[in-house]
């Protein structure tokens, strides 16, 4: 009952801004506040287990969500130029090129995760202000680079035109993107819970991320883990950026940096180490920010910090977080 | 040369600043029970972590059969067939009492599902709490729970630090009762301030004052020391 506690009061908040608002609006904002609170969970489910696991700040997630969104785009460009797969009326045409732009995605940025776990990470396990300093350059090195391959300007991501425009379901307007992201959302967040809840590895991770001392005194290389689990969490922003790009049918050189902020909060709200944590945490600054900004657009920044004072005040471990 | 399972030499040991062991040596003999006593901060924890690899010596050595072992990180020393039971239990809350020790089990074969049923034996409240979360055991299961994770390994040494810390007498009785059982089965290198459990259990004492060994013998010989006692333990 305990633990299902924050869930019920998260969902009586949410429908308290159907007093403002026609149901038809309502829905609307719901389905675009799910969608980018499925993005943002993306990015910070991986924050929150590179956290939770091995205490190590990652400034640099945001700029791998960025290069996840390059990479992607331009794989996606590639196609579209060469046969023309994101114009085509083809489900499979379009299917394939989303698959190839997530595939490039993830093979980039699990690169990328493991390149900068071994040579900058590694050196400043559990020193908090070093691997701050250390990912904030790495960020700016890693954003230049993409000014440098790709240029400084934002660029228009092509979208595969099944997942173009809406639906019409019962006079609700649906745009197709949001439900993709949705449905994404939904299948990392099962195959995380699976791989962490049914295999040995999964188990090792939840032991680590509890107590990352007895895990290795238990003779648990945690280092090999947490290689996998930073790389993981790398293919995660990578996904989550492409993801965005599709959104917002955009890439810029800066957009990883702007939705680290939201990631960190979601990590707090969530509570360090937890998955769960994340994606309700997400789901509720996604929702929250899509209903101000639509009711009161200039606190819609404020609200999600906001959430997070309120739910630290009320639970200083986070929504799901265990004391450690 | 008499047989030695463990041999720490005139080890050092730093935390920040803080120079916290000066010099500790001591030969643990094979299939014995070694306590070692000392007051609050004398350096008995910090000895276990050193050997364990959670602390790296600024000086001196660890031999595990013979092969030093102080530069190997501590996943490497637990491979060696050294199992620990840090001070505070070290349980893992938020998973069940069955994943604690499944995680610890480095190997699920049929000699590790032997010892866990043997073990389980000897804990019956394992048992009967095996899927609740373990932080909703006791403290006394909890203390059970620690020592079984270190016993599901075919490990040679159990190195157990203050198993009786914060618990009711009648579950120190119990707990004195299952570790002779272990001690067919490993050699126990134990700290413990409870002097009558100590004494119920070890067979070779070593005095750790101020970071340095300072005497060793046999139990009995310090059970009839009263002077040594009073001097380095205050009873």
């Amino acid at each position: 009952m305990k633990a299902r506690a924050p869930l019920l009061v998260a969902l009586a908040v949410l429908l308290l801004p159907l007093v403002f608002m026609d149901l038809r609006t309502y829905l609307t904002l719901t389905v675009a506040g799910l969608a980018m609170g499925m993005l943002i969970f993306l990015v910070a489910a991986g924050l929150t287990l590179i956290f939770g696991l091995m205490d190590v700040l990652n400034f640099a997630h945001g700029a791998l969500f960025s290069w996840g969104a390059y990479a992607g785009f331009s794989a996606a460009v590639l196609l579209e130029r060469r046969w023309g797969w994101a114009a085509s009326p083809s489900v499979a045409a379009n299917g394939l090129l989303l698959l190839a732009a997530i595939a490039v995605a993830v093979v980039v940025t699990v690169g990328l995760g493991v390149l900068l776990e071994r040579i900058i990470v590694r050196p400043v396990y559990g020193q908090h202000l070093f691997q701050i300093l250390i990912t904030l350059g790495a960020t700016i090195v890693l954003e230049e680079l993409i000014r440098i391959v790709w240029g400084p300007n934002d660029q228009v991501m092509p979208v595969p035109a099944t997942i173009q425009g809406s639906w019409d379901v019962a006079d609700v307007v649906v745009l197709r993107v949001p439900v993709v992201a949705i449905g994404l959302g939904l299948a990392v967040y099962a195959g995380m819970q699976a791989l962490l809840n049914r295999t040995r590895i999964g188990l090792i991770v939840r032991a680590g991320v509890e107590n990352g001392e007895m895990i290795q005194v238990m003779g648990h290389n945690i280092y090999r883990y947490f290689t996998g689990v930073f790389a993981a969490g790398s293919a995660l922003a990578g996904v989550g950026g492409l993801m965005w790009a599709i959104f917002s049918q955009s890439v810029r050189p800066t957009m990883g940096g702007e939705q680290l902020i939201f990631a960190f909060i979601v990590v707090i709200i969530g509570g360090l180490g937890s998955v769960t944590g994340s994606l309700v945490g997400a789901l509720l600054v996604g929702l929250s920010y899509n209903y101000v900004a639509y009711l009161v657009p200039k606190a819609a920044i404020g609200v999600t910090m906001a959430l997070m004072v309120i739910v630290l005040l009320l639970r200083p471990t986070g929504l799901y977080g265990a004391a450690k | 040369m008499d047989t030695t399972i463990l041999e720490v030499e005139d080890l050092h040991t730093h935390i920040g600043q803080h120079h916290i062991l000066q010099g500790v040596s001591l030969r643990i003999r094979p299939d014995a029970v070694t306590v070692l006593l000392g007051r609050n901060g004398a350096g008995k924890t910090t000895t276990m972590r050193t050997i364990m690899g959670v602390l790296h010596p600024t000086r001196g050595a660890v031999r595990f059969d013979g092969r030093p072992i102080h530069h190997l990180p501590p996943y490497e020393i637990a491979r060696l067939g050294i199992g620990y039971v840090p001070e505070g239990q070290g349980i893992f809350g938020t998973l069940t009492v069955d994943e604690n020790l499944r995680v610890a089990a480095l190997a699920e074969d049929a000699a590790s599902g032997r010892r866990l049923k043997q073990i389980l034996d000897l804990f019956p409240d394992l048992d009967r709490f095996r899927h609740a979360r373990a932080a909703t055991l006791s403290g006394g299961q909890k203390q059970m729970l620690s020592i079984a994770r270190a016993f599901v390994n075919p490990n040679r040494l159990l190195l157990i630090d203050e198993p009786s810390k914060g618990l009711a007498p009648i579950i120190v009785l119990h707990l004195v009762d299952a570790l002779r059982a272990m001690k067919q089965h490993a050699t126990v290198l134990l700290v413990e301030q409870n002097f009558a459990m100590a004494s119920a259990l070890a067979d070779d004492f070593y005095l750790i004052d101020d970071g340095r060994t300072v005497r060793h013998g046999s139990m009995a010989s310090l059970a009839a020391d009263h002077e040594l006692k009073k001097k380095y333990l205050g009873i």
